[in-house]
C-alpha cells in the first residue's frame, strides 16, 4: 500500500557507487544533466545510454526497481512522444500521412531524454542515504554562508523532513488500518463523502505530528543544539581517490558530449 | 457460531524489494466460538501481523482465513463485513481518537454500520459501561483526558460494534499496574456477558496465565506452541530460550524444582503454587 512508494527511495548496498562521497555524486548528477542536454544525434544518445547503463550495473540496481521509479512519469513520457510524432515536419512515412520519419526519430529521442533524466537522478537517491545527501548538499552550498544564507538550517530542515517521511507514512498506514477496523470506508462514496472520510486520519496524524515536533525540539535543545555555528560532525566527509577518478571520468564524459555536439553527431 | 480458522497462512512484507521480509510462515490455527485465547511472543515475532489477517486488514501472501467456513477475502464486501464481526483493537489505540467528543468517538464504529440513532446510543452506553468510561465524560474532548482513559475509550469504540470476536493487540502496554488490572477486568466482563471469543496479544504473563484458556506462542513468524496455559508454562525453559517471560509463579516453581523441591508440573499461578507448597508441607509433617 502506502509503504510501497519508491519515489526517491534509498536502496542500501555496498557498491562503488554507494561508497562514493555524496558531494561527488551530486556534482556528477549535475554534470550528467548538462551532458544529457548536449545530446542531439543517435551517437550521442547512445553514449549517454551506455554510461547510464554502466552506472546502473555498477550500483547493482535491478532494472525492475528503476522501472518502478519511471512508471509514475509514463503518462508524460507517452504524451511527449505522441506530440512529437504528430507535430514534426518532414518526409511522411507514406505519402499523405502526417506521421513523419523525423517525427518518429524526435519522439524516440525525447522519450530517451526523459527516461535518462529520471534514471540519472534516481541513481543518486537510490544509492545515497538521505542523511548523506543533505550532508553533501550542505557542504557544497557552504560558500553561501558567507552571504548570510542559512545553509545549515535549511539542510537540517530538509534532512528532518526526509527523516520523518517514512515515519509519517508508517503512522498514516497504522491510523488508516485502525479506522478501517472500525468500519471507515475510504474507497467508495461521492467526492464530499470521501473528503469527509479523511478526517479520521488527518486529525490523529496532525495531533501526533505536532506532538512529535514538540518532543523532537525539546530533545534537540536538551542536547544543546543551537544551529550551525561551530558545529562539528560525527561522520566527516573525506574525498577519496575513487571520488577524484569518478569526477575526472564525469568531466571526460561531458567533454566528449560537447565535442559530439560540435561535430553534429 | 463464529469459528475462525487460518490455513497455512504466510505473509511477506515488501515482496520483491531489498526490504522483503517474511513475517508469517505457515500458520494454521482454529479458534472456536467463545474461547479466551492469548498470543504471546517476542517483539517482531509476527503477532500483530497475524491478528491483522483475522479481520482482513492484511491479505495473506499465501493461505486463507475462514470465518464460519467462508473465506473472508472473497471480495471487497466480505472484507468489509468481517470488520463488524471481528473487532480489532490496535496497539496504542488512543492515537486513533479523532472526534470532538468522547461520545462521538465511541459511536464512530456503530455509525459506520448504518444503525439507527437509538441503537447507536444504546451501544455507546453499553460499551462505555463495559470499559468503565463514565457518562460524565461523554461531552469532553478525548484529547484532554489521561492516557488510561483514552485507552479505555478506544477499546469502547470497538466493543460498541458488538463484535463476536474481540481481538486486542497489547491492550495494557504502557499502563500502570492498576490500569492493566482494570483493562483485563473489563475484557473479562465483556466476554462473560456477551459470550464473545477473545484473542489477546499480551506480555503480561501473570494475567494471561490467570485468564486465558489457551496460549499460542509465536517465534519468528511461526507457531511454536499452542496449548493450555498449564502445558505451555510447564515448558518454562523453552519459553525463556525464545526470550519470553513466564508467570512469576512458574519461574519460582522452576527455581524451586531445580533446588530439589519436588513440586508437580503445571504450576503457573500464585494460588496453585501456594497450594502445592502447603501440600508438600502437610506431606512432611506426617
Ligand atoms: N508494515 C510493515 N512493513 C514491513 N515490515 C513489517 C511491517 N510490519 C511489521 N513488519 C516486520 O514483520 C515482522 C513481524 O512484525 P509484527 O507482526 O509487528 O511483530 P510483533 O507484533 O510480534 O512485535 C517484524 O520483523 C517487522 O519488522
Ligand atoms: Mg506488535
Amino acid at each position: 500500500m502506502l509503504r510501497d512508494v519508491t519515489l526517491g527511495q534509498y536502496f542500501p548496498g555496498n557498491t562503488v557507487v554507494h561508497r562514493l562521497d555524496p558531494r561527488t555524486k551530486i556534482l556528477l548528477v549535475v554534470i550528467y544533466i548538462i551532458a544529457l542536454f548536449q545530446a542531439q544525434g543517435w551517437i550521442s544518445y547512445g553514449l549517454v545510454t551506455l554510461v547510464t547503463l554502466v552506472c546502473m550495473a555498477l550500483s547493482k540496481i535491478k532494472p525492475s526497481s528503476m522501472f518502478k521509479g519511471v512508471k509514475p512519469m509514463l503518462f508524460i513520457i507517452v504524451l511527449t512522444a505522441l506530440l512529437n510524432i504528430f507535430y514534426t515536419e518532414g518526409t511522411p512515412i507514406r505519402p499523405g500521412w502526417i506521421i513523419t520519419w523525423e517525427g518518429i526519430a524526435r519522439a524516440v529521442q525525447m522519450m530517451l531524454r526523459i527516461i535518462l533524466l529520471i534514471s540519472g537522478t534516481f541513481l543518486l537517491t537510490y544509492t545515497t542515504s538521505p542523511i548523506a545527501l543533505t550532508d553533501g548538499l550542505e557542504m557544497l552550498l557552504s560558500p553561501l554562508k558567507k552571504l548570510k544564507v542559512p545553509v545549515h538550517e535549511m539542510t537540517m530542515m530538509m534532512s528532518m523532513a526526509l527523516r520523518f517521511i517514512p515515519t509519517l507514512i508508517a503512522e498514516t498506514d497504522k491510523i488508516m488500518s485502525a479506522q478501517k477496523a472500525r468500519g471507515a470506508d475510504f474507497e467508495t462514496g461521492s467526492l464530499i463523502q470521501r473528503a469527509k472520510a479523511l478526517l479520521p486520519i488527518l486529525v490523529p496524524l496532525f495531533v501526533s505530528a505536532f506532538k512529535r515536533a514538540d518532543e523532537l525540539a525539546v530533545a534537540m535543545e536538551s542536547r544543546c543544539y543551537h544551529g550551525g555555528e561551530g558545529r562539528t560532525r560525527m561522520k566527516q566527509l573525506i574525498m577519496q581517490r575513487r571520488d577524484t577518478i569518478a569526477l575526472v571520468l564525469g568531466l571526460l564524459f561531458l567533454t566528449a558530449m560537447i565535442v559530439l555536439k560540435r561535430v553534429g553527431l | 457460531m463464529a469459528e475462525i480458522i487460518t490455513e497455512k497462512l504466510s505473509h511477506v512484507y515488501s515482496a520483491g524489494t531489498p526490504f522483503e521480509s517474511t513475517a508469517l510462515h505457515d500458520v494454521s490455527i482454529s479458534i472456536p466460538q467463545g474461547q479466551f485465547a492469548a498470543v504471546i511472543g517476542h517483539t517482531g515475532s509476527g503477532k500483530s501481523t497475524f491478528i491483522q489477517h483475522l479481520n482482513a486488514l492484511l491479505q495473506p501472501t499465501e493461505g486463507r482465513v475462514l470465518l464460519d467456513g467462508q473465506d473472508i477475502n472473497n471480495d471487497k464486501y466480505t472484507r468489509r463485513d468481517v470488520k463488524w464481526k471481528v473487532g480489532l483493537v490496535f496497539q496504542y489505540p488512543e492515537y486513533q481518537l479523532f472526534e470532538e467528543t468522547v461520545y462521538k468517538d465511541i459511536a464512530f464504529g456503530p455509525s459506520n454500520m448504518k444503525l439507527s440513532k437509538e441503537e447507536i446510543d444504546e451501544r455507546v452506553r453499553e460499551a462505555a459501561a463495559f470499559t468503565g468510561v463514565s457518562e460524565e465524560l461523554f461531552e469532553r474532548s478525548p484529547l484532554e483526558l489521561s492516557g488510561g482513559q483514552k485507552r479505555r475509550i478506544a477499546i469502547a469504540g470497538v466493543i460498541a460494534m458488538r463484535p463476536e470476536i474481540l481481538i486486542l493487540d497489547e491492550p495494557t502496554a504502557g499502563l500502570d499496574p492498576a490500569g492493566c488490572a482494570q483493562i483485563f477486568e473489563n475484557i473479562r466482563s465483556y466476554r462473560e456477558k456477551s459470550g464473545a471469543t477473545v484473542l489477546i496479544v499480551s506480555h503480561s504473563m501473570d494475567d494471561v496465565a490467570r485468564l486465558a484458556e489457551r496460549i499460542i506462542v509465536f517465534d519468528r513468524g511461526t507457531v511454536v506452541m499452542d496449548d493450555t496455559p498449564a502445558s505451555v508454562f510447564s515448558r518454562a525453559k523453552e519459553l525463556m530460550e525464545i526470550g519470553l517471560n513466564v508467570p512469576k509463579a512458574a519461574e519460582l516453581a522452576v527455581a524451586l524444582r531445580d533446588r530439589g523441591i519436588g513440586l508437580p508440573e503445571g504450576i503457573f499461578t500464585h494460588e496453585r503454587l501456594l497450594a502445592a507448597l502447603l501440600q508438600l508441607r502437610e506431606g512432611r509433617k506426617c
